[in-house]
């Protein structure tokens, strides 16, 4: 859980040198700490929504000349109080600033924090706070626009339409359910048939374009490395619950790199298993694989070790830390088959055994550390639409389950389960969950009662 | 003049009645006060049991080991299976029945359980020490100390009862109310509210001419309510009732009595239930109708008083009659009594636990109407298990708590407990998210062996079920291994226009296809209907279905475990709401109040959104 009264600090601007640098601080204490360290007028009794010249002091020394932005709460980004520090692009200076807000008592804030503080404080709603995110992460122009038009809602309204349908259709079922005894007009299976396959090319279009986006918008990636037969594909299969790439007892099994997504508290991270480096290898085949590992492998942002620790000898793995270092690569080290070894354990490293999916979402957990902690560089990850592409093929399979049963004449009871399960997946897009709405408009719209 | 007994029901309406009953047969010292020993187990609306979502109730009500299943279909005139079109899960039992033999038959079956004490008074107030009941004074100034207390006080507490301009006081039209117990209650911190509801004017049935209406028949087939074998009145003895309809000149009469109502001219502050809405009510809302229906229905066996369902009004008396003359079949109808509407006190059930025990004061119990319930179904079924949990608590037994996945009864209880209610509530298949799963037909086999684990359901209940349960399985098996050859199935096949076997197959496998019969497919296949060898239809009928609709079951299921992720989202017993500015004032004050365990539950909470969902759910880290 975060801490919502913790006042957070981050650079706001790009990390690198530029002509100024933004540090931004959110949070019940950002006005108070930003006058410790400020030298200008007292900032607490200013009123928000001004600008500030002064000087930031480290002591008795000019650390640099600022111009201080007020916002107070609730009439903020985040709908906290916050102060924008705007800089010279020195990246130095600029971590110095940071870290005299840290010493006066502000939190290096998460990725994401300051938007997820927003949604919290109801400034935002989930689809345009997850487009904020889409917004900072994206390079390319198409992904910027779709971003924006989510910003604006486009995505909330167009899937509150689509409920708002569906609901309806769903209540005309629960009419006949509920209600058959009443003298009421009951559905038209024509016109629902009609609705259906509307709202089945609405979802499908917007499907479609969730998998256009996800091409324009990567996770991060992970290279899974290690020798033949350490078990890469057994841990990727563990990692993802199926079988994908092909298992067996065989070293040097899996001939190519086999690319999968996985969802990790919302953060999207493409796993990536290679063909195991082996240095002399006489199949032809394989070596060509072994080659592409090297190269996935240098173009990940992050890399798994994994190695046998029945097998691998501690200079291997010194070698393959040397390296990673030398490379400036962010890795994993991790000990697999767990299940055969008794000996002592070293810090630094996760021990897992992948076959019986032991201790793996220490593993899991620790991927996703590194990308909370900015270890890695967040740019290309993408919060949470992962969810939202999977929700909306639920979606669609329902829909087709409503067609096929209104095809073979099926009770409508049972169509209305189909229904339900339909609006669930899109209240996973919008929140909602509850039946009581489809009640309010039955006893809107129609006469009902004895 | 008392001993101390173990539970003192207050209230022998359908609530009263059945927590007596559960509690006395599970083995306290019950004591049943009314305030009226000649009105006990009134049927103070319409002559009639059951219905959709409310006799899968009374099904349930009756496989747990109550009475209401057994009292119904002892008094019944009619039976209809409403939904029979619709997949199982709908299938509703209904009864019509004779008001008098109803009351009659649960005052003798009170009478016959031993451990059930009456007594004739009105309670004035309970006796609390130390936040527990310990007992209750009544209007002639007896104190009477017992264990616990249920109360079931219906719609008599404060009632007051509305026709045109008149009111007066009263819990039924001349019977009068009761009073004190609210304000003592308010004096402990319970919040209270008012609810709303009417009845219809009741007609003489010499008066009307019948042959201008459309007669509404009972089943050929008679299934009842109870899991027991009684003795059922014949299809061919059950009474028909009548539909007829309102007319553009009723509703313009009806509209010249629209300043003399009580409703309209807000003296009528409760809130009525949106689903049983008034004649006058339903003239407004609806204005574009030109007509509606009304269900003409016999009282019973003997009487010639008549219910009419749909003109439920508080309209002065002269405008009821002069419109009701404009129905056909009504034109020379006689009164025996107008329509009216009663206001009524009720306690938001949010102060309720699982069990209808009151969360500030222990060992008390509310059922019914006082919860904001409408329905002689929902009344029953809360009665029956707060009666359970009065005696269970006595005993320092763990409570008994129905889940929305066991029983109808789980699901009220969650609703009322979580959402409260704004208006008289009342079932619909629709609240139920396991609605395949919760159907009638298999209410014993749902909770028998419950009912019966806790003392209340007899062994003969269980050993029923225990045998059609058993006679299932082996249906189930036979039809699984039994091999049939295309040459024997595809005439029948056939002849319903499903595709022709062209191996041979299993009959289970067949009779998954949609459009084959169990039963017909046994006539056609003579060696398979010698291989099941079971003639117990209900069996048979069980067996088909459960084979039919086990994969709706299973897709039921899976979407509630899915949803159930919620529920599995522990919010911090001392989680701070205040922190979160974004949920709204509203959710904010009722998630302060009710505490929510679970995000699942939360997002129950009526005046909870779905926006202030995500935001916790950010907030979790989800």
């Amino acid at each position: 859980m975060y801490n919502i009264n913790e006042t957070i600090v981050a650079l706001a601007t790009p990390p690198g040198v530029g002509a100024i640098g933004v540090i931004r601080l959110s949070g019940s204490k950002a006005i108070e700490i930003t006058d410790t360290i400020f030298k200008g007028k007292r900032l607490i009794n200013q009123p928000s929504h001004t600008l500030h010249f002064g000087k930031i002091m480290q002591g008795d020394n000019v650390l640099d000349e600022v111009v201080v932005s007020l916002y107070k709460a609730p009439k903020s980004y985040t709908g906290e109080d916050v102060v924008e520090i705007s800089g010279h692009g020195s990246q130095y200076i600029l971590e110095q600033i940071i870290n005299l807000c840290i010493a006066n008592g502000a939190h290096m804030a998460k990725a994401g924090e300051f938007t997820q503080r927003a949604f919290l404080h109801g400034k935002l709603d989930l689809a345009q706070a997850e487009a904020v995110a889409d917004l900072i992460a994206s390079q390319s122009g198409a992904a910027q626009q779709a971003a924006m038009h989510n910003l604006r809602g486009g995505f909330s309204e167009e899937l509150k339409a689509m409920r708002e349908q569906l609901i309806q259709f769903s209540a005309l079922i629960e009419l006949e359910l509920d209600f058959s005894q009443e003298d009421v007009e009951f559905a038209d299976r024509k016109q629902f048939y009609q609705l259906i396959h509307n709202i089945n090319t609405t979802a499908g279009k917007m499907a479609d374009s969730f998998r256009l986006g996800n091409v324009i918008r990567n996770g991060v990636s992970v290279a899974i490395i290690g020798k033949p037969n350490a078990g890469k594909s057994t841990l990727l299969n563990t990692l993802l619950n199926e079988e994908r790439a092909i298992v067996s007892d065989i070293a040097g099994t899996t001939r190519d790199t086999i690319e999968e997504t996985l969802n990790i508290n919302g953060i999207l991270f493409r796993l990536i298993d290679t063909a195991g480096i082996r240095e002399h290898t006489s199949d032809a085949i394989e070596s060509i694989g072994v080659q592409r590992s090297m190269d996935t492998m240098k173009r990940a942002d992050v890399v798994v070790y994994l190695y046998d620790v029945n097998t691998t000898t501690q200079a291997e793995i010194n070698e393959q830390v040397a390296l990673f270092e030398k490379e400036n690569m962010k890795y994993l080290l991790v000990g697999n088959k767990i299940d055969t070894y008794t000996n002592n354990k070293q810090g630094g490293v996760i021990y897992i055994s992948a076959k019986n999916k032991d201790n793996v979402n220490a593993l899991k957990q620790a991927l996703y550390q590194l990308v909370i902690e900015g270890d890695i560089n967040t740019e290309s990850t993408i919060i949470t639409n992962a969810r939202h592409y999977a929700s909306l093929q639920e979606v669609l399979k329902s829909l087709t389950d409503i067609k096929a049963g209104l095809d073979a004449h099926i009770a409508s009871d049972l169509i209305a389960l189909d229904i339900r399960r339909c609006l669930f997946y899109l209240g996973e897009i919008t929140g909602e969950v509850t039946t009581e709405d489809k009640l309010d408009y039955i006893f809107s719209k129609f006469c009902i009662g004895k | 003049m008392f001993r101390e007994y173990d539970v003192i029901v207050v209230g022998a309406g359908h609530a009263g009645c059945e927590a007596a009953a559960a509690a006395a047969n599970m083995g306290s010292k019950v004591l049943l006060i009314t305030m009226n020993m000649q009105t006990i187990a009134q049927m103070s609306c319409n002559p009639a049991m059951g219905g959709i979502a409310k006799g899968q109730i009374v099904r349930e009500i009756d496989a747990l080991g109550g009475y209401s299943g057994i009292v119904s279909d002892k008094s019944m005139i009619q039976f209809r299976m409403l939904n029979k079109s619709k997949g199982p899960g709908m299938w509703s039992p209904r009864t019509q029945n004779d008001r008098m033999l109803f009351a009659q038959t649960w005052r003798d079956m009170l009478e016959a359980t031993p451990n059930v004490d009456f007594w004739q008074d009105m309670v004035k107030e309970i006796i609390v020490s130390r936040e527990t009941v310990c007992g209750v004074v009544t209007g002639m100034g007896q104190e009477i100390r017992a264990k616990a207390v249920v109360l079931t006080n219906g719609t008599f507490l404060n009632g007051v009862i509305h026709i045109g301009e008149k009111q007066f006081g009263g819990g039924r039209i001349g019977e009068k109310g009761a009073t004190g117990i609210t304000e003592q209650l308010v004096s402990h911190g319970f919040e209270t509210d008012r609810l709303k509801t009417g009845t219809p004017p009741r007609i003489d049935g010499r008066s009307l001419d019948y042959t201008k209406m459309e007669v509404q028949d009972g089943d050929e087939e008679i299934v009842g309510f109870s899991y027991l074998p009684i003795e059922r009145i014949k299809p061919k003895q059950q009474r028909g009732c009548w539909i007829t309809y309102t007319s553009p000149e009723v509703h313009d009469i009806l509209k010249t009595g629209f300043e003399k109502s009580p409703m309209f001219q807000g003296r009528i502050q409760g809130t009525g239930p949106r689903y049983c809405p008034s004649i006058e009510d339903k003239v407004t809302r609806f204005a574009e109708r030109e007509r509606h229906q009304l269900f003409v229905e016999p009282e019973g066996w003997n009487t010639v008083e008549i219910y009419v369902n749909g003109f439920s009004t508080s309209l002065p008396e002269d405008v009821q009659y002069k419109a009701l003359k404009m129905v056909p079949g009504f034109e020379n109808c006689k009164f025996f009594r107008p329509g009216y509407a009663i206001e009524y006190d009720y306690f938001p059930p949010t102060q309720l636990k699982f069990t209808l025990e009151t969360k500030l004061i222990k060992n008390l119990f509310f059922a019914g109407q006082i919860n904001g319930t409408t329905g002689y179904e929902e009344a029953a079924c809360q009665g029956l298990m707060a009666g359970i949990n009065a005696h269970r608590n006595v005993q320092g037994q763990e409570p008994v708590v129905l889940q929305r996945s066991d029983a109808y009864i789980g699901v009220l209880i969650d609703d009322l407990i979580n959402k409260g209610t704004d208006e008289p509530y009342r079932m619909f298949t629709s609240r139920a998210e396991f609605r395949t799963l919760l159907r009638q037909d298999n209410a014993d086999l749902r909770l028998t062996e419950l009912g019966h684990s806790i003392g209340l359901a007899s062994d003969e209940r269980l050993t029923l079920m225990n045998e059609k349960k058993a006679k299932v399985e082996k249906i189930k098996n036979v039809l699984a291994e039994y091999p049939v050859e295309p040459i024997d199935a595809n005439p029948y096949l056939e002849s319903i226009q499903s595709a022709a076997l062209v191996e041979r197959s299993r009959a289970l496998k067949i009779l998954l296809r949609p459009g084959v019969d169990l039963k017909e497919m046994q006539d056609a296949l003579p060696g398979l209907k010698e291989a099941v060898n079971e003639s117990d239809a209900l069996a048979l009928e069980q067996a088909e279905i459960q084979i039919k609709y086990d994969v709706y079951i299973e897709k039921e299921k899976e979407l509630v475990k899915k949803m159930a992720t919620l529920e599995d989202l522990v919010i911090p017993e001392a989680f701070n709401y205040d922190k979160l500015s974004a949920l709204s004032t509203e959710a904010r004050q009722k998630l302060k109040k009710i505490k929510p365990n679970t995000l699942g539950q939360a997002s129950r909470i009526s005046g909870v959104n779905p926006s202030d969902v995500q935001i916790l759910m950010v907030y979790m880290g989800r």
